[in-house]
C-alpha cells in the first residue's frame, strides 16, 4: 500500500488549502474558474520544465553514445543550455513565406501543442495528484494525441513547398497507421486490468506491475507498444518525416523561430507523454515494485515517494527510447508500413486473443 | 594475343588506321568519317572485344585538334589507343560513339565544354563543367581570359 | 521552385514533379546539385549538375612543372592524396626510366594503403549517417583520427600532405613510423568488428540495401564503373592486380569481387578492402629496408616527347593520368581520368524505378567524392 509520505501530503493539503481559499473568497463559479486557471498555469510550467530538461537530456544521452561530452559550457555540466537555445529561436527572425496559406500555417504548431497538453492532463504523477480522472482514460488519451496529426498535415500543406509537402504526407501516413497498434497494445492490458481508468489501473497494479502479472501477452504488449509509440511521435528509427539526410527538414522546414520551437517541443513533449502511458499502464505507474507476500520488501519500497517512482519509470522508458534512436539507421516510407500493416497488426490481434484467454482461465499472477 | 597479331588484326578490322610508332600502347590514327564504323567494329569482333573505353582525351596540338580514345578488353586483356583529329579549328565535330560505350556520354560533354569539339548524334550535348553562359574553350592554346588566368 | 529555364531537364510527363537536390545538401558528399524527376516518391530520371568546383586543373597543369603538380593531384580526390600522388610519381619515373629505391617502394606502398583504409573509414561514417545511424560518423571518425596522427607526426599535415615526389619522398618517415602503425592495426582490427555490429548486421541497413540500385556487370564495363563499385557487379579492374606498380606483385592480396551489383554488395566490397589492406600493411611493415628516401633526380624534370599513360587503383577507382609531353619542363597536356567521373554517370541509370530515400543510399554507395568529377 503506497504510504501517506509528507511529500504527498503536503502537496494534498496545499491543493485542499488553496481551493477552500478561493471558494471562500468568491462566487463559485469564478473560484471555479480561477481554480481551472491555476491548474493550467501549472501544467504549462511543468510542459516547459519537462520539455527544457528533456532536451538536454537527449543531448547529454546522445553524446554519451557517441563517444563525445555534450554540452558542458553554458552552465554547470551545460544545464542551462536549452534555455540558451530558447532564447535564440525567440530572438530569430519569423520568415514569411510567399503564398503560404496563412491561417494554416501559423495555427499548425498551435495544434501540435494542444494535443499533447491535452493528454498530459490524464496521466496520474502520484496518489490523487491527477488532472482528470475519466472512467474512460486511456481512450481520451489515445484520442486526444491523435489530434495532433492535423497540425502536421496542416504544416506541411501550407508551406507551399515540395518538401514538406512530402515530408507531411509520409509523417501522416505513419502516425495514422501507428494509432491502430498503440491502441490495441493498450487493450491487452485493458483486458487484464478490467477498467480503463488510470488510477484504477495502478490501483490494480499495487501486487505486481502488469508487465509481470500479465507475463507472456503483456510482454509482447509492452514491446509493440514501444515501437509503436516510438513511430507516432516521429521519433527513433520511424523519423523519416524529418529525414535530415533526404528532405533537410520535411514537414517543419519552413518554419523558423518560435514556431520551430513549438514543434520541437512538442516531439519532445509527446515522447514524454507516451514514456509516461507505458510507465502507468505497464510499469506500474506511481505504484511501488511490490512482489506479492514479501511484506517487509514492500515497506522497504514504499519509503521512495511515488512521484518518484512515477518520474524514474517515465525517465527508464525515455532512455530506451533515446538509445534505439541513436543506434538504428532509419526506415524507409514503405517499409515502415509494412512493418506496421503485416507484422504489428497481426501479432496485436493474436496477443490480444491470447491475453483474453489467459485472463479467463486465470492463468496470470 | 600477342602485339603482332593484334596489330594484324585491328589492321584487317580497320583497314583505313594508320599505326604510330613507338607508343606505350599500339596507337591508330583513324580518318574522323569512319570512326563510328570502326569503333562498333572493334567492339564486336570477338578476337578484338574491346569493351572498355578507359579513357577519353581531346588534345590542342596546334595545327590540328585530335580526340584520344583509350580502349581495353576486359575479356582478353589488350589495350590500344585510337585516334581522330581535325584541322578545322572553327567547328571541329566528330560522330559520338556513346552509343558503343557509355561511358563516353560525360566525356564528350567535358571535351565539348573544353575544347569546343561538337560530336554529332549525342543525346544531350551541353556544358558539363563550366556555366552555361561561358563564352570559349579554356583547354584550347589559343584561349585568352584576363579575368580568370593570371600569366607570370 | 522556379526551375532554371536555360537548363533541360527529364521530360515531364503527368504527375511527375522536379525536386533539387543540392548545391549545399547534407547527403551529396560535396557540391553536386542533382535535380531529380519524381512521380510520388518513384525516381524516373535525374540529371546530375557539376561544375560546382571546378579549378581548370588540367588548364592549370599545362603552365607548372611536375613537382608542382604534385600539390595539384592531392587536391583532386583529397580523400585518396597518396595515391593520387603515387600516380604522377610513377608517370614520370616510368617515362625517364628511374628506378626508386626499395625502401621508397615499402613506404609508399603503405602509405597508400593506409590511404585506402582512411578513405573507408570516412565512406562508412557518411554512409552511416545518410541512411538515419548518425552514431556511425563519430565512430568512423573516432577510428580515422589515428591514421591522421601517423600522417602528421611524419609528412606534418593531416589532409592534402604532398608527400611523395618524383623520385622518391619529401622526407624520411618518422622513427616511431612502424611502432604507430602496428599499434592502429591492433586497434582498427577490434574496432572494425564493431562497424560489422553497428551496421552490416542490422536488419534495418540490411532491408535498406540489399537489391537496392542493381548494376549488371556489363553495365559496370560499359559505364566504365571501376573501382569497389565496379567490383560490387563482379567487374574485375583491381589495377593493383591487372597492372602492377611499386610492390603490389609481391605481396599477397585478394581482389575482392561480388556479384549481386547492388548497395550491400558494393558495401560489402569496402569492408573487406579494408581488412585486406591491414593485411597487405602487415606482410611489409617490419621489413622496410634501409636506404635512400629518394633517387638522384636532375633538378629541372624534363620528360622526353612522347605520349604516357600511368593508371593507379585509388581508393574509388581506376586513376588515370594521359600526358602529352613535348620534351619541356611542363606537360603539353595532362589529362587526369578520374573514377568518380565515370561512376558519376551511372547514377542516372541505376536508380530509376527506386524510392528517393533509396537515391540517398544509392548515391553513398557509389563513394563519390565531387572534386574528383570536376576537377
Amino acid at each position: 500500500m503506497a504510504s501517506n509520505n509528507i511529500y504527498d501530503t503536503f502537496v494534498a493539503s496545499l491543493t485542499q488549502w488553496i481551493h477552500n481559499g478561493l471558494y471562500h473568497l468568491l462566487p463559485p463559479t469564478w473560484a471555479l474558474i480561477v481554480e481551472l486557471t491555476i491548474i493550467g498555469l501549472v501544467f504549462l510550467v511543468f510542459y516547459a520544465l519537462v520539455g527544457l530538461f528533456l532536451v538536454y537530456a537527449e543531448r547529454k544521452v546522445c553524446a554519451f553514445m557517441q563517444n563525445r561530452v555534450g554540452p558542458n559550457r553554458v552552465g554547470k555540466y551545460g544545464i542551462f543550455q536549452t534555455i540558451a537555445d530558447f532564447i535564440k529561436l525567440l530572438m530569430k527572425e519569423l520568415v514569411l513565406i510567399k503564398n503560404s496559406d496563412k491561417l494554416l500555417f501559423n495555427i499548425a504548431p498551435f495544434i501540435v501543442i494542444i494535443a499533447s497538453f491535452m493528454a498530459i492532463a490524464a496521466i496520474p504523477f502520484s496518489k490523487g495528484l491527477h488532472a482528470i480522472d475519466f472512467d474512460i482514460g486511456i481512450l481520451y488519451v489515445i484520442a486526444v494525441s491523435s489530434l495532433g496529426v492535423i497540425g502536421v498535415l496542416l504544416a506541411g500543406w501550407s508551406s507551399n513547398n515540395k518538401y514538406s509537402l512530402i515530408g507531411a504526407m509520409r509523417s501522416g501516413a505513419q502516425i495514422i497507421s501507428y494509432e491502430l497498434s498503440v491502441g490495441m497494445s493498450l487493450l491487452t492490458i485493458i483486458i487484464l486490468a478490467g477498467t480503463m481508468q488510470f488510477s484504477e489501473i495502478v490501483q490494480g497494479q499495487q501486487y505486481g506491475w502488469f508487465i509481470f502479472k500479465g507475463h507472456i501477452p503483456a510482454f509482447i504488449a509492452f514491446i509493440v507498444f514501444l515501437i509503436a509509440s516510438t513511430a507516432e511521435t516521429n521519433r527513433g528509427p520511424f523519423d523519416l518525416a524529418e529525414a535530415e539526410s533526404e528532405l533537410t527538414a520535411g514537414f517543419h522546414t519552413e518554419y523558423s523561430g518560435i514556431k520551430f520551437a513549438f514543434f520541437f517541443l512538442a516531439e519532445y513533449m509527446n515522447m514524454f507523454i507516451v514514456a509516461s502511458i507505458a510507465a502507468t499502464v505497464f510499469l506500474g505507474g506511481w505504484m511501488p515494485f511490490h512482489v506479492w507476500g514479501w511484506t517487509r520488501f514492500n515497506q522497504v519500497m514504499d519509503y521512495i515517494p511515488p512521484s518518484i517512482w512515477y518520474l524514474g519509470k517515465t525517465a527508464f522508458v525515455i532512455w530506451l527510447m533515446m538509445w534505439f534512436k541513436w543506434t538504428f539507421p532509419r526506415l524507409r516510407i514503405d517499409q515502415l508500413l509494412t512493418l506496421e500493416w503485416k507484422y504489428l497488426l497481426p501479432i496485436n490481434l493474436f496477443n490480444i486473443l491470447m491475453m483474453a484467454f489467459i485472463v479467463l482461465m486465470g492463468w496470470h499472477f | 594475343m600477342n602485339l603482332e597479331k593484334l596489330k594484324e588484326r585491328i589492321l584487317t578490322l580497320v583497314p583505313e588506321a594508320e599505326l604510330e610508332e613507338n607508343k606505350q600502347f599500339l596507337t591508330f590514327f583513324i580518318p574522323a568519317g569512319k570512326l563510328h564504323a570502326m569503333a562498333l567494329r572493334l567492339k564486336e569482333d570477338e578476337d578484338t572485344a574491346f569493351d572498355y573505353l578507359f579513357c577519353q582525351s581531346g588534345a590542342d596540338m596546334g595545327k590540328y585538334i585530335m580526340v584520344v580514345y583509350h580502349l581495353e578488353s576486359t575479356k582478353l586483356g589488350h589495350a590500344i589507343v585510337l585516334k581522330v583529329k581535325t584541322e578545322d579549328r572553327q567547328n571541329p565535330a566528330f560522330d559520338t560513339i556513346c552509343d558503343i560505350w557509355r561511358t563516353a556520354e560525360f566525356h564528350e560533354r567535358e571535351i565539348f565544354d573544353l575544347f569546343g569539339i561538337r560530336f554529332n548524334n549525342h543525346p544531350d550535348l551541353r556544358r558539363l563543367l563550366l556555366d552555361e553562359n561561358w563564352v570559349g574553350y579554356p583547354l584550347r592554346k589559343d584561349y585568352q581570359d584576363e579575368v580568370n588566368i593570371v600569366e607570370l | 521552385m522556379k526551375e532554371d529555364i536555360h537548363t533541360p531537364v527529364p521530360s515531364i510527363e503527368e504527375e511527375e514533379y522536379h525536386i533539387n537536390m543540392g548545391p549545399q545538401h547534407p547527403s551529396t558528399h560535396g557540391v553536386l546539385r542533382l535535380v531529380v524527376s519524381l512521380q510520388g516518391e518513384i525516381v524516373k530520371g535525374l540529371k546530375p549538375h557539376c561544375g560546382y568546383i571546378h579549378r581548370g586543373i588540367e588548364k592549370m597543369c599545362e603552365k607548372d612543372t611536375y613537382p608542382q603538380i604534385i600539390h595539384l593531384t592531392d587536391r583532386m580526390d583529397y580523400l585518396s592524396t597518396h595515391i593520387n600522388n603515387h600516380a604522377l610519381c610513377l608517370l614520370v619515373e616510368n617515362a625517364l626510366q628511374i628506378e626508386v629505391p626499395e625502401r621508397v617502394k615499402y613506404i609508399r606502398t603503405i602509405m597508400d594503403e593506409l590511404c585506402r583504409i582512411q578513405s573507408h573509414q570516412l565512406w562508412w561514417a557518411s554512409f552511416g549517417m545518410d541512411l538515419g545511424g548518425l552514431t556511425c560518423f563519430f565512430y568512423g571518425l573516432r577510428d580515422r583520427e589515428k591514421i591522421l596522427d601517423i600522417w602528421e607526426e611524419t609528412t606534418g599535415a593531416r589532409f592534402l600532405q604532398s608527400y611523395y615526389t618524383p623520385g622518391g619522398l619529401m622526407q624520411d618517415i618518422h622513427p616511431d613510423f612502424q611502432k604507430h602503425v602496428k599499434e592502429f592495426l591492433k586497434y582498427f582490427k577490434k574496432k572494425i568488428r564493431d562497424y560489422e555490429k553497428i551496421l552490416s548486421g542490422n536488419v534495418i541497413f540490411l532491408e535498406r540495401s540489399r537489391n537496392i540500385g542493381l548494376m549488371t556487370k556489363e553495365e559496370a564495363i560499359n559505364y566504365g564503373v571501376t573501382g569497389p563499385s565496379g567490383r560490387g557487379s563482379g567487374f574485375s579492374c583491381d589495377v593493383r592486380k591487372h597492372h602492377p606498380y611499386a610492390l603490389y606483385d609481391k605481396v599477397e592480396f585478394k581482389e575482392i569481387l561480388y556479384q549481386e551489383g547492388d548497395t550491400l554488395a558494393r558495401y560489402k566490397v569496402r569492408m573487406d578492402e579494408m581488412y585486406e589492406s591491414m593485411h597487405i600493411i602487415e606482410q611489409l611493415i617490419d621489413n622496410i629496408p634501409e636506404g635512400d628516401y629518394t633517387a638522384k633526380m636532375k633538378a629541372v624534370i624534363k620528360l622526353p616527347a612522347g605520349e604516357y599513360y600511368q593508371r593507379v587503383e585509388t581508393a574509388r577507382g581506376d586513376l588515370g593520368l594521359y600526358c602529352i609531353s613535348d620534351g619541356n619542363k611542363t606537360p603539353y597536356r595532362l589529362k587526369f581520368r578520374t573514377p568518380s567521373f565515370s561512376n558519376l554517370s551511372v547514377l542516372d541509370h541505376i536508380s530509376r524505378e527506386f524510392k528517393i530515400a533509396d537515391l540517398v543510399a544509392i548515391g553513398g554507395s557509389l563513394d563519390l567524392v565531387i572534386p574528383d568529377i570536376d576537377r
